[in-house]
């Protein structure tokens, strides 16, 4: 075969990462994003990076980081994998601060790590507030040096629309669209990587970016491709609501002393500052002394959504607990939380140095994703692998903060290598298919973009998809209930019987953000269904998946997997055991010491 | 009753780069907390005119929302800035947006800044690695340092600094205080800084440092606070120190 091709589709941290490590092992990549690269989601990661360094005194190991993040993610990851990441993470620090990324230093000029949720040790290196746009960067900036040497051509400005499979199953490309002249093409490849992100948007506000809206991953699902885990929905302890979107006021707000309190008279109306400490509640301090405001996400959010809902004890009676820094010294604040402290004074005009921050939970990662074996990121359609938020491996049914950064990394530095495996292991590659293939695929989605221009019908896009969000934010984040799952399905399907009459209010053919936007919509709905069904089936309550009728985990009937694909349009879960080689499951407790 | 308060937004629209721009006014429900995104996000959802006529929702770049990716930059009421943190009770009605102009438009709000990545990658903007093999940690660096660099590398490449420089125009290929202040943060890294000659030199060439006509505009307007003037004065220095240093040396 001639020279082999591969195709990473999304800039954020992970394809960037699968980007470079392609290209270092002599493959020309094709890299597509919806965004310049720079600006993708992987910018929003603001806390930091967990590596088990030690360099605190405090004994901590790559061991303990590994148990954490299976503790943490109450048993339901794989558990080879997270070792696999955990034990790399170290060297993973490393090379990031050999790429310059501008870490916090100590006096001795070394990085400094912070304490972050779900661990007893200072483990997450950091960069200000702003890790994640700190790394990304430093990535971004490598692949532009692979760029100056024509190793990565870089499409920027093109959204995925489909796989190209050819007659047997295997992948040979892919379909996209340009965003500006909207023209429709293949690009052939022999192994594609997929590090597509987030899908905030299918829950209408979210923490995440506009971009994450987990469309390319339920397109792959349609097409084949299983999806794991779905049903764990991470909704982040702390953000601030905004109509267009939940901010995030990060973990670490909490790693650097940040307390979360209530008043403990309901709709005490004074300023926060003159209720007195033994008229305060510090609900997390008290509910879990050992691990206190840092345990996991899950907990926490459960504990806010009690104190609010149940006890009724929200800030002046509104949807709100405290996030307070007010005691910590200026200084500290400025140099390592500088970037949250600036968005809450930006967006809210209230100077959190001197008075607490209101925060209420939100939507803000999936555990789930994109199926993937143990070894190698790939999914189960030959020529298809996934790294990063959209693949489901490394947290769970809970991640833990400053693991999501780590995982990216890791997955895109496993899933480059193996895609050039792969294609220099095809005996014929994708210059071997008949180009009926590609062009059928590009007719395929060419007609969709003619259909939903053309059409002239009477529901609104952005109708459904507030609905959807509404929905979906409702009863399938939290706290869970069967029959409003079941609700929540039917609801899911009417949309999609409705999306069959949506009308464009723009219907040109340049830089049209109307007819995107409707086919990502298309596919979020039927991606709202995957984890709504996986949701509805679980009869368990573990790490994120709440349901008050079913309280407790049941390792016996639901230590699995849920493995969910589609067949002619019908979406079947299946179910496949747990690697539990490493660790046996234990209780899971953040009250006390593990 | 008092009337229910509205938020009147008028918007500067060109359906693409062949086509004349014109303006269209919209009347949207106030609500708290409004940003300018929120405002674009209304019309789309009702792309109705003021005067009642039907048109199309407006075309803008925007991805994170909380002023970090540098997507939203648009000239609002005026002045360039991000439409996320642009808060609807701050800004003088009506609300007027256009899109930058110091570069191409592609539909509306919509430019392309694609300009900015290439210069960036001419100024060879990144620290040279050996490889991401394990090769052990990076060089030891001061928390001094380390505060001086950090800010720089907040620069989310969003043009504000370009569209109000007087530098930057047709006559001219400046390429921007933005540009000048990632070379003087990659020639600040212990690593980047072996390479700090090459980067002078492309600094030192064409729509380099010595174009900057010290107006300061970019640092006034910058939103993550970037010391942008301090960065051009500090490139102008090491790119001088360069230049006499070749000629001492002959070369």
């Amino acid at each position: 075969m001639s020279e082999p091709r591969v195709i990473v589709v999304g800039g954020g941290l992970a394809g960037l990462m699968s980007a470079i490590r392609a290209a270092e092992a002599g493959v020309p990549v094709d890299l597509f994003s919806i965004v310049p690269v720079k600006r993708s989601h992987s910018v929003c990661a603001q806390g930091g990076i967990n590596a088990a360094k030690n360099t605190k005194g405090e004994g901590d190991s790559t061991a303990k980081h590994f148990d954490d993040t299976v503790y943490g993610g109450d048993f339901l990851a794989n558990q080879p994998p997270v070792k696999a990441m955990c034990d790399a993470a170290p060297a993973i620090i490393d090379l990031l601060d050999r790429m310059g990324v501008m870490f916090n230093r100590t006096a001795e000029g070394l990085l400094d790590y912070r304490r972050f949720g779900g661990t007893l040790y200072h483990r997450t290196a950091f960069a200000g507030a702003t890790t994640g746009q700190q790394m990304l960067y430093a990535l971004d900036e490598q692949v532009r040096r692979f760029e100056a040497e024509s190793k990565v051509k870089k499409y920027e400005g093109w959204t995925f629309l489909s796989a190209v499979l050819d007659g047997t199953g295997v992948s040979r490309g892919i379909c996209a669209m340009d965003l500006r002249t909207l023209e429709v093409c293949t690009f052939p490849s022999d192994a594609t990587v997929y590090c597509t992100g987030g899908i905030g948007a299918i829950f209408g506000r979210s923490t995440n970016s506009v971009v994450c809206t987990g469309s390319a991953q339920s397109a792959l699902f349609q097409q084949g491709v299983d999806y794991a885990n779905g049903e764990f929905i991470q909704v982040h302890p702390t953000a601030i609501p905004g109509e267009d979107k939940l901010r995030l006021m990060s973990e670490s707000a909490r790693g650097e002393g940040g307390r979360v309190w209530v008043p403990k008279q309901p709709g005490d109306a004074r300023p926060p500052l003159q209720i007195p400490d033994s008229e305060r509640l510090y609900f997390l301090e008290e509910w879990y002394p050992t691990y206190g405001n840092l345990v996991p996400r899950d907990v926490a959010t459960r504990a806010i959504h009690k104190v609010i809902f149940e006890l009724k004890l929200g800030v002046g009676g509104e949807p709100a607990v405290y996030l307070d820094l007010t005691h910590l010294s200026r200084e500290v604040l400025d140099r390592k939380l500088e970037g949250i402290l600036e968005t809450y004074q930006k967006f809210l005009g209230v100077d959190p140095h001197v008075e607490p921050m209101k925060v209420f939970p939100g939507m803000h990662y999936t555990m789930g994703g994109i199926w993937v074996d143990n070894e190698t990121q790939a999914t189960n359609v030959p020529g298809i692998f996934a790294a990063g938020e959209c693949e489901y491996q490394y947290h769970g049914a809970n991640r833990l903060g400053a693991n999501s950064l780590l995982s990216c990394l890791w997955g895109g530095m496993v899933a480059g290598p193996a895609a050039v495996r792969h294609a220099r292991g095809l005996e014929k590659g994708c210059e071997s298919v008949e180009p009926s293939v590609f062009e059928g695929e590009r007719k395929r989605q060419e007609a969709r973009n003619e259909r939903l221009l053309l059409q002239e019908g009477s529901e609104n896009p952005i109708a459904i998809w507030k609905e959807m969000g509404k929905w979906m934010t409702e009863h399938v984040t939290v706290t869970r209930h069967n029959k409003d799952l079941e609700r929540t399905d039917a609801k899911l399907q009417e949309l999609l019987e409705r999306y069959n009459k949506i009308n464009l209010s723009d219907r040109s053919r340049w830089s049209n953000q109307t007819l995107c936007f409707a086919r990502e919509l298309f596919n979020m709905l039927v991606l709202a269904r995957v984890i709504t069904l996986g949701a509805l089936a679980r009869n368990e309550s573990r790490g994120a998946h709440y349901k008050p009728e079913f309280p407790e985990r049941d390792d016996k009937n639901w230590l699995r997997t849920t493995r969910a694909s589609s067949a002619d349009g019908r979406i079947q879960l299946r179910y496949e055991p747990v690697d539990t080689s490493l660790i046996p499951p234990r209780a899971r407790k953040y009250g006390v010491a593990k | 009753m008092a009337e229910k308060k509205t938020v009147i937004v008028q918007v500067k629209r060109q359906a693409s780069p062949k086509d004349r721009p014109h303006w269209e006014e919209f009347e949207l429900p106030w609500r708290p907390h409004m940003n300018v995104i929120i405002c674009l996000r209304d019309i789309a959802e009702r792309p109705i005119t003021r005067d009642a006529t039907p048109t199309t929702p407006v075309v803008y770049e925007s991805n994170c929302l909380e002023e970090v990716c540098g997507s939203c930059a648009m000239v609002i009421n005026g002045k360039v800035r991000m439409a996320c943190s642009a808060l609807v009770d701050r800004l003088a009605q009506p609300i007027r947006l256009e899109p930058m102009t110091k570069f191409p438009v592609v539909r509306d709000l919509a430019v392309d800044r694609s300009v900015m990545f290439e210069n960036l990658k001419r100024m060879k903007a990144w620290v040279p690695i050996d490889g991401t093999y394990d090769l052990g940690g990076g060089p030891r660096m001061s928390p001094d340092l380390q505060a001086k660099a950090y800010p720089l590398s907040r620069c989310f490449t969003c043009g504000a600094c370009l569209e109000v420089c007087p530098q930057i125009n047709k006559h001219n290929n400046f390429v921007g205080a933005a540009i000048i202040s990632q070379v003087r943060l990659f020639n600040m890294h212990p690593t980047g800084a072996m390479h700090a000659r090459e980067r002078l030199e492309a600094i030192m060439g064409p729509g380099g440092v010595h174009d900057c006509g010290n107006a300061q505009n970019c640092v006034k307007i910058c939103p993550k606070g970037i010391p942008l003037t301090e960065s051009i004065a500090e490139v102008n220095r090491e790119a001088i120190r360069q230049a006499v240093l070749g000629w001492l040396l002959g070369k």
